[in-house]
Parts: C-alpha cells; structure tokens; sequence
C-alpha cells in the first residue's frame, strides 16, 4: 500500500465520522484532489527544489482523537516571552486545545470551525474557508483541508485587539511520529486591528511534519501583522502556508523567521483584493547543518493603485539549503501598482546551497515593478576592516551577520519577541561561527 | 489640462494605426524539389539519400528520430498554441538545380533577384561590405561567398552538407557534442531532419578576417525549416558570425526548428549576432513562423568566451535559450537580448548559463518591450556548481509596456552551490514614461518619434553589442515592429 492510499484510508475514517458536518463537502473534495494529485515530486515546477515527498513516504499517524496525556510544563516549555500579556492559542497535534489555551482579550472571538461554519459566521466560512486552494494547487494543501479540523478567530468591527494573539503548534512525537494538521480561519473586520505570533515546538523524538495552513481575511480598513518564528528541531518538517486575502483597502505585514528544523517549506500568500491596499513581507532565514527552507511567496495584485513590498535575507551555514520563490502577478486591472521583491543571501557554509527564484509576471502597463537577488559570501573587505581595528575575525563576521540581519529583525513589531529572535540569532553566532 | 487631452487623443489615434507592413512577405515562384508530407523513417532515408550522405550520417539521424518518437513535446513554456501536426509539414524543400553549381553566375537568376530584393547581394562585387554569406533557402544552403580568400587562412565556411562530404572527421567529431540528440523535443527532430545549414571551423591562432553571415529563408508553403549550425573555434582563435532571417506571408504556421553549436576552445572567441525576423504573422495573430530554436555554447578551454547577441522582432512563437557552458577555467559567457512583440505574438526567451570551471564570468542583459496582445517572458538559469570557485554572473533583465493588453513576465532560476560564487539579479518592469514622452513632445518631437527614441535608448546596451552592419538594420527593425502600438 503506497503512504496516499494509507493517508486517504486515515481521511475516510475521519470524515466518516463528520458526514453531517457544514464542511463535510469541502473536505470531501479536497480528498479527492488529494487522492488525484498525491504528494508533489520534483517534477512539479512549484516543488522542483524541495523534495516534499521524501518526508510522506513515512507512514505518519493523524490525531484523530482530542489530546488527554498532556501537561501544562511541557507547554511552559515553549511558550514566547510576553506570554503574560497575550492571548495564548495552543494547537497539540493539530488540534486545538481549548484546556490550555488562554483568551485574555475581549476584542477576539475563538471558536472551532465546525462551530463556526453552522451559526452567525457562516457567510464568512463559506465564501473564505479553503480559497488558498485556488494557489496553491497540490496535494499537500488538499491534504489539510480534507481533515480541516481549526479554529475560527474572529476580531469584530472596529475592535483593536490591545494583546497579541500567541499560537503555538506543538507537536507531541514521544511516542510515535506525527502528522499534525493545523487549520485556521482568521476574519479581521472593518477597522480592526491584530498581532499573531506563530512558533512550532515539537517533543520527542520522533520524526514529525506539521502541514499547516492559515488563512486570513482582511476587510476595509483593518490591519494585520503576522510574525512566524520556526526553530524546531531537525527531524520536524514543516508544511506551513498563510494566505492572506485583503478584501477591503487595507494593510497587512509578515515577518517570517525561519531558524532551525528539518525540511520546512513556508508558502506566503498576499492577494491585494481591493484597491489602495498595502503589503509588507519580510523574512530571515539562518539555517545550518542540513536543513532545508523554501520560501514561497505569491503577491497577486487584483486591483489598481496597491503597493506591496518584500525582503527576504537568508544565511545559509554547512550543508544546508536555501530556496526562495517570490512570484508577482500584476492583473490587467491592477494599474499603478508598486510593487517590490528582493531576495538577498549569504552563503557561508563551503557545502551549501541557494536556488532563487524571483519572478514577475504582469499584464497591466503604468506600473513599477522591480525584483532582485543576490547570491555573495561576507565582505572580505568589511571583515578586514574590522580586523584591522583588532576585532577577531570570528567577531567580525558575527557583527556582520547581525547587522544583515538587522533589517528584518527591526521590522517585528513586538518588543518581547523582537528581543527574543535576536538573542536567538546572537546565540548562533556566538556558537557557531 | 489642455496639453494632456490633446495627448490622450493622439494616443488613441496611434493607438488605432496598424502595423506597418511585413517589408519580406512576397513568395518567390521557383520551383521546388520536394520530400512528401510527412515524418517517418522513409522520410529521414529521403533527405539522407538526396544528399547524398554518408551512411553514419544517416544512423545518426535515424538514432535522432527513435529518439524524438519517445520524447514529449514540452509544455512548461508560457506559450499557447494549437498542437503541431507533424505529419502536416513538408520536411525537405530545395529550390531546384540542374548539377552543381561553379559559379553563382549560374544561380536562378529568380533566387538571385530574392536575395537582391532582401536586401543580400551574392554577387561578391560587394566585396566592400566585407561580409561572407551563406544563403540558406528552405532548406537548403543556395551559396557561400567569398569561401576562396577564407580558405587562404585555413578558415572552413561552407554548408552543412557539403561539410558532411568533404570534412567528416570534423563533423564526426563535434556535431552533437554540444546539443545532444537527447537534449530535448525539438533538438531531436532537428536532428531527424535537419537539411543543411553553416558549418564554420577557424583555426588555431586565426582571426577571422570578416564577419561571416548566414541568411534563412522559408519560401516554399507547407515547409519546416530546420537548419544545423556547428562553428568551431579552435586555439586562440577569433570569429563573429551573424544570422538573420525573413519569411513569406502565409496563413498557417511554419515550423522553424534550428540547431546551433558553438565550441570554443582555449583563448578562442566567437561572437554570435542574430536579428531575427521571421513573418510574425498577420495583426490577428493568423499565420507566421514558430520559431523553436536550441542554441547552445560550450567554452571548451581556459579563457574562451562565447557571446550571443539577439534581436528578436519575428516570429508567431519564439521559444529560444541561446546558452553558455563556462567549463573552461576563466571563461566568459555573455547574453544581450533584444524581444519585441507585438499584436499576438509570444516569445519566451532567455539563456543558460552553466557554470563549471574555476573564476568563469557570466553576464545577462535582456530588454523585453511588449505591446499590442503579446506577452513576453524571460527564462533565465544561472548555474553555479560547486566547483566553479569564484564565479561571477550579473544579470539584468528589463521589460517595457505599451499598452494594457499586453504581458511580461520574467522567470529566472538562479542556483548557486558555491560559497565564493557571486550572482546577482535584477529585474524592472515599466511603461514608457509619460513625462518622458511629455519633455520630448515639449521640444516639438511628436509622440511616435519620442516613443522610438525612447525605446531605442532603452535597447541601447543591446544594440551596441552588434556588428555596425546589423545595428542599423536592427535599429530600423525596431522602430517597424512597434509603428503604431503607442498609447
């Protein structure tokens, strides 16, 4: 038995058990577009550099059951600086855990999607649920909405979350090796205004891959910030897609950290729906030993007169891997577009590896868009100079680094975890280099 | 307020204006010798017995087209277009001749007066031009000039099939070395059927003393052209070599699917210039060539540098990745394109550069400019492998709008495994700007004429990297193609 056909015979007992349920047909399809695509091989332009399929030959087991044998130390463990002051979403092998999670905020409405999907905010979870298929067209993402078990956050009209909202994904891979299926459907309503900060923790030993997806609506007028920080270990991979669909002039920032972990493959996707919206992406990625990262970011600019912005650093360290594949689309309509991608890497490791990607693609003519990418080793003459000034060379390059990544690093918002990344970062350095 | 409404309306008015027409679209009525329609083994015997070949030459064509049978035609391009019948073409067309020819005094005096009419006198009264051409009608190669002061240095010009008879321990040896018969779909069918072509060897040491040329041209109805290029470089040698090409106004599809191999071995250069003009069919998108072309280098020895310059204004369909194999240490690849579509035409271009030996130096500039209905994309790979120390690649690819209808789109693929490589990219995308147009219209240059002084500005980097005879040519090309797409 091939590991699609033991994932689809797994999702049929799942959903055999939900056959009621208001998402029952999406998931229903999304199954058959799993069982029609299977895992991506390198074949797959989207996938040609990561080798996704390698992982699911694993037969990995879904949690179908509600999590019992967990403890509140082992989440204490994980949890983010700031965690005092912020709304805690805990998911323990893609499933949301209502016992450990915290709402402290007023402003923000959490309930499962299940839920969601029969009461108030139907509308909102049939019009949005699953539209991140329509980009990302792969078994993968099906994988995911065929089990779609989240939640659905939801922040009211011109309500300002004054908390951000921490969510954590942690997987529980002691006793067996471990698919988690993370889901979120988050709606940002007119005027409102929202922080996440997303990290993934897994415990064991065992392998695991988290194959997530969140995607966020933004209406008129709102705001939204995203910050992803992944520094898991390396038998964790790592699936993790965030479409966010701005729906209404509004204005959207991400920042993704990417640290530590196995194969872990991010999708990114913006779709500037509406007019005079705006866009900020930034990531960093600082990978050693064998790890993998692919960024994949889609900017689709539906409508005139948006600006989008990007920047991805990334160094790469030892024998590890870095992909970035950031694609713009500008549509006919989406006249006096600005947008802009830079993709910029170091590669300090003898053995390692980047394969870049920046592409345009754009159909409407007064625009600017512009894209870059750079692939270079440190600056001797920068690590001379410090030299020459008597800074061990082992510190010069550290302070380099830094100050490379000093310009995504600045652009987290919330001091706690801004901190935090940077101290990560400095630990590397220090020890690594 | 006034200015700009006046503007606006002359916009439209140009907007409006149809293309200028396709200078080379008249058919000559010569009579043709004809394979019949179709593709199979018999087909490969034909074009293998009419001329004439030696009986490795044919297993060679027949081990292409095994080869081509079990291969799939490649649909990754962003092109659209309706699947070729490729038992619908006529795979060998020769203008006919009675014996073999002594002198070009003897051409058809009809073939001689195409040539004139395109503007390519065989006569070698043009001595001045100072330009060697080979001439190649459908599919077969009508004359070589000046082949008597070449072959004084020792510097082979001449047809492929006459290569094939008289030098084939040369083509033994290299054809193939380069672009494989397995290296893809079209590749091996040029392969299969490929009827002639240039074949150019410059020895050691020997600076080709003038630019050597090669015009195509599709005549016949019903053909596919498929021509083969092989030009060797040997030690510390020099040669720049050019292309062009033009086709009759038909209402179906041509199949243009070329071959050409470059191998430069130590200290040697070549210098390769295409403008490359093939009907591009009428202002509907009915008819013109699909122009499906493999083009590939190798820098063989240490400090060989191979560059390809191309002007791309033809052609329905243009799918060409002119590319460099940097293996010798030290070598320079280089890339200067030039795409133009317009109307329906569609071009997905760019180049390869694949970088193998130690300090090898690479550099791409791409000007993408397209207007009408076209789309216009840049596919570019940059290769760095991991023992290609200290290699260097710059790329820039630019692309320009006119209109809303239209599309570009860049795709390049930079892969680096090497941690003392340095590659870098950069790509804009913008419209012809309209203070630009506006300063110009300002000092009386009226809009059409700002737009091409702008355009050819743009093009500039590109431009100067061709041979003078051919820049003004295809500057003229340039100012053609986009009449009357200004708005």
């Amino acid at each position: 038995m091939s590991t699609v056909d033991y994932y689809i015979e797994q999702l049929n007992t799942i959903q055999a058990a939900k056959q009621d349920s208001p998402l029952a047909p999406v998931r229903k399809s999304a199954l058959d577009t799993f069982t029609n695509m299977g895992f991506p091989t390198s074949r797959n332009e989207e996938w040609k550099y990561t080798r996704i399929g390698s992982i699911f030959k694993k037969e990995f087991r879904l949690q179908n059951e509600d999590i019992t044998s967990f403890n509140q130390s082992s989440i204490d463990a994980v949890r983010l600086p700031g965690h005092e002051n912020a709304n805690e979403l805990v998911f323990v092998n893609g499933r949301y855990s209502e016992e450990f999670s915290k709402i402290i905020s007023d402003e923000i409405i959490v309930t499962s999607l299940e839920a969601a999907a029969s009461d108030e905010y139907a509308d909102i979870v049939k019009a949005y649920f699953n539209s991140s298929s329509k980009y990302l067209k792969d078994g993968i993402n099906a994988l995911n909405a065929a089990y779609a078990q989240g939640v659905f956050i939801y922040v009211p009209k011109a309500k300002v979350v004054p908390h951000p909202v921490y969510i954590y994904n942690i997987v529980d891979a002691v006793a067996d090796a471990v698919c988690a299926l993370p889901r979120c459907l988050v709606y940002v309503s007119e005027a409102a205004e929202v922080s996440f900060v997303e990290t993934y923790a897994t415990l064991g030993a065992s392998e695991s891959i988290t194959n997530q997806v969140t995607e966020i609506i933004v209406a008129e007028n709102a705001n939204v910030s995203y910050c992803k920080i992944q520094n898991d270990n390396s038998k964790a991979s790592q699936v993790s897609t965030t479409h966010i669909h701005q729906v209404g002039k509004s204005y959207a920032e991400t920042v993704t950290i990417s640290l530590d972990g196995g194969i872990v493959r991010n999708n990114l996707n913006i779709v500037m729906g509406a007019a005079h919206s705006e866009a900020h992406m930034y990531g960093l990625y600082f990978q050693n030993g064998e790890s993998h990262i692919d960024n994949h970011t889609i900017v689709d600019n539906v409508m005139p007169h948006c600006q989008s912005n990007e920047l991805y650093k990334g160094i790469l360290n030892d024998r590890s891997t870095g992909v970035f594949n950031g694609r713009i689309y500008v549509r006919q309509d989406a006249q006096k577009t600005n947008a802009f991608q830079s993709n910029k890497n170091i590669l300090l490791g003898e053995n390692a590896t980047v394969n870049t990607q920046p592409q345009l693609e754009i159909f409407a003519d007064d625009v600017k868009c512009s894209h870059g990418c750079t692939v270079g080793s440190l600056d001797e003459e920068g690590i001379f100079y410090l030299q020459s000034r008597g800074i061990p060379k082992e510190v010069a390059m550290s302070l380099l680094l830094q100050g490379f990544a000093l310009d995504i690093l600045e652009k987290i918002k919330i001091e706690h975890i801004r901190t935090y990344v940077q101290e990560l970062i400095a630990a590397r350095l220090t020890t690594q280099i | 307020m006034l200015k700009v409404n006046v503007m606006e309306e002359k916009y439209s008015d140009i907007e409006q204006a149809i293309l200028s027409e396709y200078k080379y679209g008249f058919v000559t009525d010569i009579e043709a010798d004809e394979a019949p329609k179709g593709l199979d083994e018999n087909t490969i015997r034909f074009i293998s017995a009419k001329k004439n070949e030696p009986e490795w030459m044919l297993q060679y064509r027949l081990k292409a087209y095994h080869q081509w049978l079990k291969m799939e035609e490649p649909s990754w391009a962003n092109l659209k277009y309706d699947p070729i019948d490729y038992q619908d073409i006529i795979y060998y067309s020769a203008p006919k001749q009675k014996k073999k020819l002594n002198s070009l005094d003897e051409i058809d005096p009809e073939l001689r007066r195409t040539f004139e009419k395109l503007g390519i006198s065989l006569d070698e009264q043009k001595r001045l031009s100072g330009v060697a051409v080979d001439a190649v009608i459908d599919s077969v190669s009508i004359a070589t000039t000046f082949k008597a002061q070449l072959a004084e240095q020792g510097i082979i010009f001449c047809s492929m099939s006459e290569a094939i008879q008289e030098h084939p321990e040369l083509i033994k040896k290299y054809l193939g070395s380069v672009v494989p018969v397995t290296d893809n779909y079209f590749a091996a069918l040029n392969a299969a059927v490929f009827s002639d072509g240039s074949f150019v060897y410059i020895p050691k040491g020997v600076r080709c003393p003038m630019e050597l040329s090669t015009y195509f041209r599709i005549n016949a109805e019903n053909t596919g052209q498929f021509e083969r290029t092989l030009i060797v470089a040997d030690e510390g040698s020099y040669v720049s070599y050019l292309e062009g090409c033009t086709a009759p106004m038909r209402d179906e599809n041509q199949l243009h699917a070329a071959v050409v191999e470059l191998i430069a071995q130590d200290h040697a250069e070549i210098k390769y210039s295409t403008v490359q003009n093939w009907y591009p069919g009428d202002k509907d998108g009915k008819g013109g060539i699909y122009n499906f072309v493999t083009k590939r280098g190798i820098c063989q020895g240490s400090h060989s540098k191979i560059s390809w310059t191309q002007v791309e204004t033809g052609s329905a369909i243009t799918w060409k990745y002119p590319s460099v194999i940097l293996k010798g240490d030290h070598s320079v690849g280089e890339f200067y394109s030039v795409a133009v579509t317009n109307n329906h035409q569609q071009a997905d271009t760019g180049t390869k550069m694949q970088h193998i030996g130690k300090h090898t130096r690479s550099r791409i500039v791409s000007k993408g400019i397209s207007a009408g209905f076209s789309n216009n994309s840049y596919r570019g790979l940059v290769h760095v492998s991991k023992n290609a120390t200290n290699a260097r690649n710059y790329s820039q690819c630019d692309s320009l709008l006119i209109g809303d209808k239209c599309g570009a789109h860049t795709f390049p693929y930079i892969e680096a495994k090497n941690n003392t490589s340095v590659v870098e990219h950069e790509a804009t995308t913008s419209k012809v700007g309209e203070d630009q147009i506006f300063y110009c219209n300002q000092r009386g240059i009226d809009t059409e004429t700002a737009v091409a002084l702008i355009i050819n500005g743009f093009a500039k980097e590109v431009m100067n990297q061709l041979p003078m005879e051919f820049a003004i040519e295809a500057q003229k090309l340039l100012a053609i193609s986009l009449e009357g797409s200004v708005g």
